[in-house]
């Protein structure tokens, strides 16, 4: 089943920087969907395209078709603060929220009109497990965000998400600045969450794609070059650009 | 052949460096030696009856209660109407005005109401609110005057305020599905309290010390009992000051620094708690 | 869990204040700007042009000539600038690029003191002090002069110039002194050759804005100019009293009678006051634009 449907995206920034070009995209449900390339490909413009975040930047403009379980993505009546609970992100660094641990947990469900004190405890809790966090923090809950480690606080950034029981998942340069044992702990996450998420990321190097993937998109200058299974696109790949990347002759 | 330099480089620094450090001795000795002189002139008149006694005889002897009591009621009426127009004002411009042509016309706005003398304040006050909307020489028609002069302060250092919360925050909390109020609300105005408050305390604070928008607006010299209601006018400390130093034969030197003692500390006071509040935000900032 | 439609039209009932009050500033300026032209152009009508600019300021007997006011404001604003010029730029100039930290410390509070100070405050040290003073010093008739204004105005005008030229000159990048003493200039020569250079719109604006306010400013001046409103175009005049727009206003609205000659006459001079002062602060923020939020928040 397909979560989203790309059809010829192109997206334009103010600044006259070309972001995308006429992207073509399928984002199966329940997979691991990877975007890799090397910088300015256009992959976290794809990201922020998925749950309306770009509306925040300035974008001149954008053309094609976007479709999330059906629904057209761009039309601009749509209820974005909805989509983005269903859509959540993680970005590459982390931004604990000025808020104590649980409050950074429970924000979206607060923001979404949750009161009940216990739900929203419960929530947290089965949050925290998921991201693989609460048996390192479940006694100082109540502390500032800021007091827990990086790797810490970007599986608090992905417990946020969690929280609010989305269907996607996207993940930008989750790792980039982590320490490699966070980096493997994180890897797992993801690859675990797939049972009951859709997951997009845009690793920072390939060789976190190829760990992951289990469908490659590669994106070169606004681009998508090629797409495929794993095992096909990191092993055999079907575009000369794609296989000098992987095999490091450019990036 | 080069011309001969009188002094090489090196001494010309020293001299320099010298020279500068004179200016500066030069404009901020006169501000030490004003406050020390007005403490030392001021405080033999100082004692609980100045502070909380009705003056008598032409204010020649007695208390300042009133003046003080008015001064208060002025800088909380100025409090009241400033306040929340220009924190929200402030909001708009920082967090959801667009970067458009009518932005920047609210932007040209606000710098000339900042540059509008206080005289010109009091004049379309008396105008507007003392005679066309009939509210006559009041508290009211005062504490709007200064309110107004106060806007732009207040609008200024909230927007700085607001922009110095780092935007990742707004961004995180917009992808967990807050809007833009509740992200403002929850997140942003939380992290600039501090510095809107110390804004908002330098703009009474210099409310409180002004002189010109309350001089029809408001303030009266002699009133026989404190004012009871909003429409009522007070007596106020610095129209206080201008009167008994300018205007009144006779006045014993000692009350007229005693009365200026009690404005500098009421304004040094407020300018202690504004920098207390900034330097405490600083160490305690999140980001 | 969705959001329930009280949320929502809370959320818009706030979000309506919140833009009412971001056009309420352009609301207000309108608003004065026409009140004071209702109220101050009819003088045009009642007193014609030639009076009105004319050399006597007497309104007990009809004279409305607004020239030695606005010769008044003008000299001592001038020589509050002679003042606080030099001052201010020098003193910004110490505690930008050669005070030490523990002696920034203590002067950047000091100036922000002298930037709280009520101008009530400042007038009464001047009568109390300064004036007797500058009467025995200069033996003059009265200590009650231009000078003694304009010493006084450069005073208040100093922590606005200081504050906004620091800002700017703290703004010039660090590389551009680094490349300078790497070329062997003095730290002297490089502030002179290079950072001030550098800054100098910001400090041009901070001059701007100081005027703006020395311009504006009324009861210190009112309490130590002597307030005769004569033309001030003997050789001595800047000795001799004098009297301002500013003065001008405050002290004689108190006994206009509403829509006279006068009260018109009155409010014309606020005109000129309030056109001065868009003028003058127009062109700062012209002149540069980052500074000015910082400048707004110190001019006022």
């Amino acid at each position: 089943m397909d979560k989203f449907v790309i059809e010829n995206l192109s997206l334009t920034y103010s600044d006259g920087a070309e972001s995308l070009r006429g992207v073509n995209l399928t984002i199966r449900s329940n997979a691991v969907t990877v975007l890799f390339g090397p910088a300015g490909g256009g992959k976290s413009t794809l990201l922020r395209t998925l749950n309306r975040l770009n509306d925040l930047a300035d974008v001149a403009e954008v053309s094609g078709k976007v479709r999330f379980n059906g629904i057209d993505l761009l039309d601009p009546k749509l209820n974005v603060t909805e989509l983005r609970r269903k859509v959540g992100i993680v970005f590459s660094r982390p931004v604990p929220l000025p808020l104590t641990i649980r409050q950074n947990v429970s924000y979206g469900l607060e923001m979404a009109g949750e009161r009940n004190k216990a739900r929203l405890n419960a929530a947290v809790e089965e949050a925290l497990r998921l991201a693989a966090l609460w048996d390192e923090v479940y006694d100082r809950l109540d502390a500032p965000a800021t007091a827990i480690s990086g790797g810490q606080q970007q599986r608090l950034c992905l417990a946020r998400v969690l929280a609010l029981e989305p269907e996607v998942i996207l993940l930008d340069e989750p790792t980039s600045a982590l320490d490699p044992i966070s980096t493997a702990k994180i890897e797992t996450l993801i690859m675990d969450l797939t049972e009951h998420y859709t997951i997009v990321v845009a690793p920072h190097n390939v060789q976190q794609a190829a760990r992951i993937a289990d469908f490659g998109a590669f994106f070169l200058q606004g681009e998508l070059v090629e797409f495929g299974v794993r095992d096909k696109i990191f092993l055999t790949p079907q575009d000369k650009r794609t296989q000098d990347y992987i095999e490091g002759r450019f990036g | 052949m080069k011309p001969m330099r009188l002094l090489n480089t090196r001494q010309q620094q020293v001299i320099g460096f010298n020279l500068l450090r004179l200016v500066s001795l030069v404009t901020v000795l006169p501000i030490l030696g004003a406050v020390i002189y007005i403490f030392v002139r001021g405080m033999p008149a100082i004692s609980w009856e100045f502070l909380t006694a009705v003056p008598r005889d032409g204010m020649r002897e007695g208390g300042i209660m009133p003046a003080i009591v008015g001064t208060l009621y002025l800088t909380l009426g100025t409090a009241v109407f400033s306040v929340p127009l220009g924190v929200a004002a402030g909001i708009y411009i920082a967090e959801y005005a667009k970067d458009n042509a009518l932005t920047r016309l609210i932007r040209i706005a606000i710098i000339n109401l900042a540059g509008i003398p206080s005289v010109v304040y009091g004049l379309f006050g008396f105008g507007i609110f003392v005679l066309f909307l009939r509210f006559g020489t009041s508290i009211l028609a005062a504490s709007l005057t200064l309110s107004i002069m106060t806007l732009p302060v207040i609008i200024s250092t909230t927007e700085e305020a607001l922009r110095s919360v780092p935007n990742s925050f707004r961004v995180v909390s917009t992808s967990l599905g807050a809007t833009r109020w509740q992200t403002v609300w929850r997140i942003v105005l939380p992290q600039a309290m501090p510095g809107i408050l110390t804004g908002v305390i330098l703009g009474l604070e210099r409310a409180a010390g002004e002189t010109a928008p309350i001089l029809f607006t408001g303030a009266a010299f002699f009133l026989p009992r404190l004012p009871g209601s909003l429409l009522d006018a007070t007596m106020a400390l610095p129209y206080h000051i201008f009167v008994i130093s300018t205007q009144v034969p006779g006045m014993p030197i000692q009350i007229q620094y005693g009365t200026v003692l009690v404005l500098l500390v009421f304004v040094l006071g407020m300018n202690l708690i504004a920098t207390l509040i900034r330097s405490r935000a600083r160490a305690r900032r999140q980001w | 869990m969705m959001e329930n439609s009280h949320t929502r039209r809370s959320e818009f009932a706030i979000t309506f204040f919140i833009k009412a009050a971001g056009y309420s500033s352009i609301l207000l300026v309108t608003a004065i700007f026409i009140f004071l032209m209702k109220e101050g152009l009819p003088a045009l009508g009642d007193v014609d042009l030639k009076t009105l600019f004319g050399s006597r300021w007497y309104p007990i007997e009809g004279y409305f000539g607004i020239w030695p006011l606005i010769l008044g404001s003008l000299l001592v604003t001038v020589g509050a600038a002679l003042v606080a010029i030099p001052l201010g730029v020098g003193t910004a100039v110490y505690i930008s690029e050669v005070a030490p930290a523990w002696i920034k410390e203590i002067l950047k509070p000091l100036i922000e003191i002298l930037a709280g100070l009520p101008s009530v405050v400042l007038g009464f040290l001047g009568i109390t002090v300064a004036v007797p003073l500058l009467r025995r010093l200069l033996d003059l008739p009265t200590g009650l002069t231009a000078f003694t204004g304009a010493v006084m105005l450069g005073l208040i005008s100093i922590p606005t110039i200081v504050s906004i030229g620091e800002d700017a000159l703290n703004t010039v990048p660090q590389s551009y002194r680094q490349a300078a003493l790497a070329l062997g200039a003095t730290r002297w020569q490089t502030i002179w050759g290079v950072t001030l250079p550098a800054a100098r719109s910001g400090v041009i604006t901070a001059i701007m804005l100081g005027i703006g306010r020395a311009l504006g400013e009324t009861m210190a001046v009112m309490m130590v100019t002597g307030n005769a409103p004569v033309l001030p175009v003997q050789w001595n005049a800047l000795f001799m009293p004098v009297r301002t727009m500013t003065a001008t206003i405050a002290s004689e609205m108190g006994e206009v009678a509403t829509g006279s000659a006068h009260y018109h006459v009155l409010f014309f001079i606020g005109i000129v006051l309030f056109l001065l002062s868009l003028i003058v602060n127009i062109f700062a923020s012209f002149v540069s634009s980052k500074q000015r939020r910082r400048a707004e928040r110190v001019l006022s």
